[in-house]
Order: structure tokens, then C-alpha cells, then sequence
């Protein structure tokens, strides 16, 4: 199976702080994969090296084989874990510029998508609520075609139902040619969506496994193995 | 169907657990043709990988057969079926006695106790 990403001793340094610390790690294509860590773990840092929003310090980071750059913002899809889109953009607009950035955009499926969560193309963007923002923004990143998907933070801060609507939009358009992460630190609602999780801590991978490995295993859903390897 | 599951197991072995007793209760009933694995995930809210993974141990079981364009069909054959009640209903009075067990209740205390039950409505 062909390796959608790949890091290889990958260091980020923030001053003396290592973010990411000598880092390796491999996924595969096809997989929905749980990116999962306490607060500071080096989860976003993860992220945004990944898009090329940061450099690495040392050691190499690979999409598809490339390193960050043109070839590979055609092929992620990436939900940063704040908002980006200018305050007075309306809802079409924000289509639009989508359209306009990526082949791989499904205009039809967005649109089919918006109307079903009644979201009014007309609508500017500052007069959403936050979960109506948080699932708008979704829906634009999960109507590319793409070969990753990072989603940095995706059900944080929203009321269940809505949880529950961006689980299902993930679950209803991930290919199996696309690999999806996901950040989060709400384990327990998303175990079920996951193939694999990967724990991060202190910038380091402390574990990768399949959900249903851990629970073979150990008995134990991932939530709680999660909270006995990052007791406080 | 109703869905739920528990943390202690993995989570295709108790997708495969339910879909069993689909097929004894007559959800899913003999000779129909299975939803697909994408509409199955998203009704149970599980990662589309997984319920594959559960359908194909339970097509080696024998429960399912597959036509090449069609797409996957619950077993007709009644024997299969009923073997398959048999296991659940072991796995039902194994889960009852080991209850009972915890109790400090034996197995033949515990038959007695059944069969006292039996005369109360």
C-alpha cells in the first residue's frame, strides 16, 4: 500500500522548545486516523508542517512523496484549526473561492450539502454561529477529491448534534483513495470513525495502533488508554 | 436497526455480534440482499473499514454469499441459520450463569431459580 505521508526525523523548534522532536512516522493511503495528544503535544505544529505553513527544523516531511508545496496543496485538504475566510465574505463567495483554487472541488456536492444543513448561500460569513461556521467549513474541505484530508480540531466547541453531522459528512466522503486525520483531543467521540490512532506526546509518536488492536488488547477503549498513558 | 456498543470490545467483533442477531430476528431477512457497507456504517456510525471487516469474517462464516454484481445476500440456507440461533442462545444462558456466578449462585441453584421463574408471569 502506497504511503500518503511520511516523516523522517522530523524536528521542529520553537527557540529551545522541540514542538516536534525527532519525529518518524509512515500512513498509509485509505485509512480515517485518530491524531491524538494532550494540549502541546505537537498536533497542529504536525499539521501546518505538513501543509508548509511551517518549515522543519531538520529531517524531511513528505505528502505523496513530495515535500510541501504546489503538487502537494492540489492533492490535501486541510481544516486549520481557526477560521480563515474574511468576515465579510458571504457564504457564495467562500464557494467560489474554492471553486476557483482547487480542480479537485465538487461544487454540486457542496452546494447539495449547504442546502441540506440550510445554510443560506446569501448569508455572510460573521453572521453564522460558530457551529454553523465550523460545519460550513467542512463541508468546503470535504468536497475535494482529495489524497489527505488533515482536519485540525474539527468537533471542537460544537454542540453534539453537530458532532454528530461532521462524523457522518466524514464517514459519507472519505474515498478509498484518500486518507483522513483527524486532531483531537475528544477521543471518546470519535473512536468509532478511526481506523488507526497515533499518540503524540511531547512531540514524539508514543504509540500508533489500530482502535480495535487496543481494545483486543487491552480491554479498554481508546479513551481510556489514552487517559492512563497522559495521567497528569 | 439499534446499534450500541461497549468499550471493552473491539468494535467489529460487536458489529458482527449484532448483525447475527439481524440475521436470527429477521432484520435482515434470508435471501435479501444486504444494504451496502457505506450505508451500513453510516447507520451504525462506525468507520466504513470496519463494517467491511465485519461482513467479510461473517461472509466466511457462511452467512453471507456474494453475486458478483449484485452485491452481498443474506445466506438461504436454513440450516446455516439455525445454527447460528443455537450459538447465540449458548452465548445467552453462558452470559446468565456467569451472572449469577458473580452472585455467589451455582449453576444448579441457578437452574432452579429459572425454572421456578418460569411459573411466575
Amino acid at each position: 500500500m502506497a504511503n500518503i505521508l511520511e516523516c523522517t526525523n522530523l524536528v521542529k523548534r520553537f527557540g529551545h522548545f522541540h514542538a516536534i522532536a525527532d519525529l518518524n512516522l509512515t500512513l498509509e493511503t485509505g485509512k480515517v486516523v485518530g491524531l491524538l495528544g494532550p494540549n502541546g503535544s505537537g498536533k497542529t505544529t504536525l499539521i501546518k508542517l505538513a501543509n508548509g505553513l511551517l518549515t522543519p527544523t531538520s529531517g524531511e516531511i513528505r505528502i505523496d512523496g513530495n515535500p510541501p508545496g504546489i503538487e502537494t496543496k492540489r492533492v490535501v485538504s486541510y481544516l486549520p484549526d481557526k477560521t480563515y475566510f474574511d468576515q465579510w465574505l458571504k457564504v457564495r463567495d467562500c464557494l467560489a473561492l474554492f471553486a476557483d483554487f482547487y480542480e479537485d472541488f465538487d461544487l454540486a456536492k457542496a452546494r447539495d450539502m449547504l442546502v441540506s444543513l440550510k445554510i443560506d448561500e446569501g448569508a455572510a460569513f460573521r453572521t453564522l454561529s460558530k457551529g454553523t461556521k465550523e460545519k460550513m467549513q467542512l463541508v468546503l474541505v470535504m468536497s475535494r477529491a482529495a489524497k489527505l484530508y488533515l482536519l485540525d480540531e474539527p468537533i471542537g466547541g460544537v454542540d453534539p448534534a453537530v458532532r454528530d453531522y461532521i462524523l457522518n459528512t466524514i464517514i459519507r466522503n472519505y474515498n478509498e483513495e484518500g486518507t483522513v486525520v483527524i486532531s483531537t483531543h475528544l477521543i471518546y467521540d470519535i473512536e468509532k470513525i478511526l481506523d488507526e490512532v497515533i499518540f503524540l506526546k511531547e512531540g514524539l509518536v508514543e504509540r500508533v495502533a489500530s482502535v480495535d488492536d487496543i481494545r483486543e488488547k487491552e480491554q479498554k477503549s481508546v479513551d481510556e488508554v489514552f487517559r492512563e498513558v497522559f495521567r497528569c | 436497526m439499534k446499534w450500541q456498543f461497549n468499550d471493552q470490545r473491539p468494535i467489529y467483533a460487536q458489529l458482527m455480534e449484532q448483525i447475527q442477531f439481524g440475521i436470527v430476528t429477521g432484520e435482515y431477512p434470508h435471501g435479501s440482499n444486504m444494504p451496502s457497507v457505506r450505508a451500513l456504517a453510516l447507520e451504525a456510525e462506525v468507520n466504513p473499514n470496519t463494517m467491511q471487516k465485519a461482513l467479510s469474517e461473517l461472509e466466511t462464516q457462511g452467512l453471507f454469499y456474494t453475486r458478483r454484481t449484485a452485491g452481498r445476500f443474506v445466506t438461504e440456507d436454513e440450516k446455516v441459520v439455525r445454527k447460528l440461533r443455537e450459538q447465540l442462545a449458548e452465548k445467552t444462558i453462558r452470559a446468565f450463569f456467569e451472572g449469577m456466578e458473580r452472585l455467589g449462585i451455582s449453576k444448579k441453584e441457578a437452574a432452579g431459580m429459572l425454572e421456578a421463574a418460569k411459573e411466575v408471569k
